[in-house]
């Protein structure tokens, strides 16, 4: 009486042919990770020291170490994050929390997602001309930074929307029913509630940032300038430039180099990730609702 | 209370009017459907009163009118008067943060706020307060104690103050929603369907707390459970398609309702 009609065993195995398939197309997604973290590894590991990381680059980048790039890199993203967190933050905020939905702040939210799809190039040369060009800003830091921030700008906004619409609406409805303006609303409950959302959002930007080259490439990061920045005003050398004009301008640079400058990099982009993560962890245990 | 409201705040030393809430031709619209019609409404003081009616009868819109709660909608548009104490809560003077912290309200599913049981009682108190709240921890502690006394709470909680009041049983979050209202001292308390996320004996245990309140506050409690108006409230009204169709004592309205619309309905004809 129950026994598999021959529909049911096709179907069966249709079902088993599907699922493998799907599994295979899951692993192909893994291996370039896998190609890429395991070559840069092998090959890049051995240059890997104290010197490589804390001296400067000599012999026409052809030995020494990255220093400066490193530093460079770390003015970069902390300047751009001290423009981009504030502006990003408040306007989510005021997105999600006051703004009417009318035609206008849709028109605001179409805005940022196409800011979002804007190349990084055009960023690049949307930078040259505002910062450097128009607000006299020159080739430095400050100009990069901000070309940085405007890239990462949609990024912290939609994370910072998304946190904030996850705070329950119903915390919202008790704080408003006690009187309490929007604003203390905003601050005792809805921004405590949001705060670990915002803060992987803004990790995870971080680590892209560390790794876009065209934006800063016209705007503030210097091909070679074996020193550190003094102010935001000066240029600067940045590991993704670095590894870029090493691989592609310079003649003569052994081959294992690149490769270092490659998994600093990487390094640093996963140790974010990794730090964003253990912290989404660690702010999730402490909330229940 | 701010000196600047002084004037128009209710001053609890002086005898309180015998309606606490009054309505005058309230009409509620939603964008073009309107919800309530020519609502005339006087509800007395320190009674508990409580709204019956079916679904969709606008019970909710029209408690939701005492705190001005309904204007956070955009596409709300309201005329006529209410009077919360002999004043007019529509003018442009009335400050909601003092209205609200008068006339506090209970939802439906408990919500406290994701922090302390403490912390919940004392939100309020901190809120309209901020910076000239009672510091002293001891001041405090008795702000706490005294409000979870008065809802039946503090014997169960007493020994878990500082646990995430989102831990607690849906009836004792019930609670403590009641009992974060009570340090700003409002004057009325709005339900909304205060035990329908509820199983039986919390709701019991709830009607009891609505029972012992009774005479400090002006209760108004939204329910779609006849049998809980029968028990917790000391006057009734019958709300139909937006119109206020009968309002008596709770007692006359199930024995002796006047109307054959409300004799219906709480025989259960329909609803």
């Amino acid at each position: 009486m129950f026994q598999a009609s021959e529909h049911n065993l096709r179907s069966k195995r249709r079902e088993a042919l599907f699922r493998t398939l799907f599994a295979l197309m899951t692993l192909v997604l893994i291996v370039p990770v896998v190609v890429i973290i395991g070559t840069l590894v092998v090959k890049g590991a051995p240059v890997i020291s104290f010197e490589f990381l804390f001296t400067d680059p000599i012999n026409g980048m052809t030995e020494g170490g990255i220093f400066p790039a490193l530093i460079g890199t770390v003015w970069l993203v902390a300047v751009a994050l001290l423009v981009s967190v504030p502006l990003g933050v408040a306007a989510a905020v005021y997105l999600s929390e006051f703004a009417p939905d009318n035609w206008f702040t849709r028109l605001i939210n179409l805005a940022i997602i196409n800011l979002a799809g804007v190349p990084s190039i055009v960023h690049a040369l949307f930078g040259v001309g505002a910062f450097v060009l128009f607000f006299r800003f020159g080739t430095s830091i400050l100009a990069a930074s901000l070309t940085l921030a405007i890239m990462t700008l949609p990024v912290v906004i939609v994370a910072t929307l998304e946190s904030l619409r996850a705070v329950p609406l119903a915390f919202r409805e008790a704080c408003w029913n006690m009187g309490a303006t929007r604003w203390q609303t905003i601050r005792l409950v809805v921004l405590p509630n949001a705060v670990s959302g915002i803060l992987t959002g803004i990790i995870l930007e971080v680590s892209r940032t560390s790794g876009e080259t065209a934006p800063i490439m016209f705007t503030g990061a210097a091909f070679f300038l074996p020193y550190l920045p003094e102010s935001v005003f000066d240029q600067t050398m940045a590991l993704s430039l670095h590894l870029f004009v090493m691989t592609t301008q310079v003649p003569g640079v052994p081959e294992h180099l690149p490769y270092g400058v490659a998994l600093v990099l990487i390094g640093l982009v996963l140790a974010m990730n990794a730090l964003s993560i253990a912290f989404r962890v660690y702010l999730r245990q402490r909330k229940k609702w | 209370m701010l000196p600047s409201d002084q004037s128009s705040a209710y001053d609890p030393l002086r005898k309180p009017p015998k309606f606490a809430i009054r309505t005058n031709g309230l009409n509620v619209w939603y964008e073009t459907f309107q919800a309530l019609f020519d609502i005339d409404l006087n509800i007395r003081h320190g009674k508990v009163t409580s709204l019956i009616g079916p679904s969709g009868c606008g019970k909710s819109t029209l408690l939701r009118c005492f705190n001005r709660i309904n204007e956070r909608l955009g596409y709300v548009r309201t005329e006529g008067s209410i009077n919360i104490l002999d004043h007019d809560i529509s003018t442009p003077g009335t400050s909601l943060a003092q209205l609200r912290k008068q006339v506090g309200m209970v939802f439906q599913r408990p919500n406290p706020l994701p922090v302390s049981i403490r912390k919940n009682v004392l939100f309020g108190l901190d809120l309209h307060h901020e910076g000239s709240a009672p510091h002293g921890r001891s001041e405090r502690d008795n702000i706490v104690e005294e409000a979870l006394r008065q809802v039946l709470l503090w014997d169960a909680v007493k020994d878990r103050l500082d646990q995430k009041a989102t831990a607690l049983s849906l009836e004792e979050q019930q609670k403590l929603c009641i009992a974060r209202l009570l340090p700003v001292k409002p004057i009325i308390l709005l339900m909304d369907e205060p035990c329908s996320a509820l199983d039986p004996e919390g709701t019991e245990a709830v009607e009891e707390l609505i029972w012992t309140l009774r005479g400090s506050y002006t209760i108004v409690i939204v329910t779609h459970n006849m049998a809980q108006a029968r028990r917790a409230s000391e006057e009734c009204c019958f709300m139909l398609l937006g119109k206020m169709i009968e309002h008596t004592r709770t007692k006359e309205m199930f024995v002796t309702p006047k109307n054959k619309e409300t004799a219906d309905y709480i025989e259960g004809r329909y609803g």
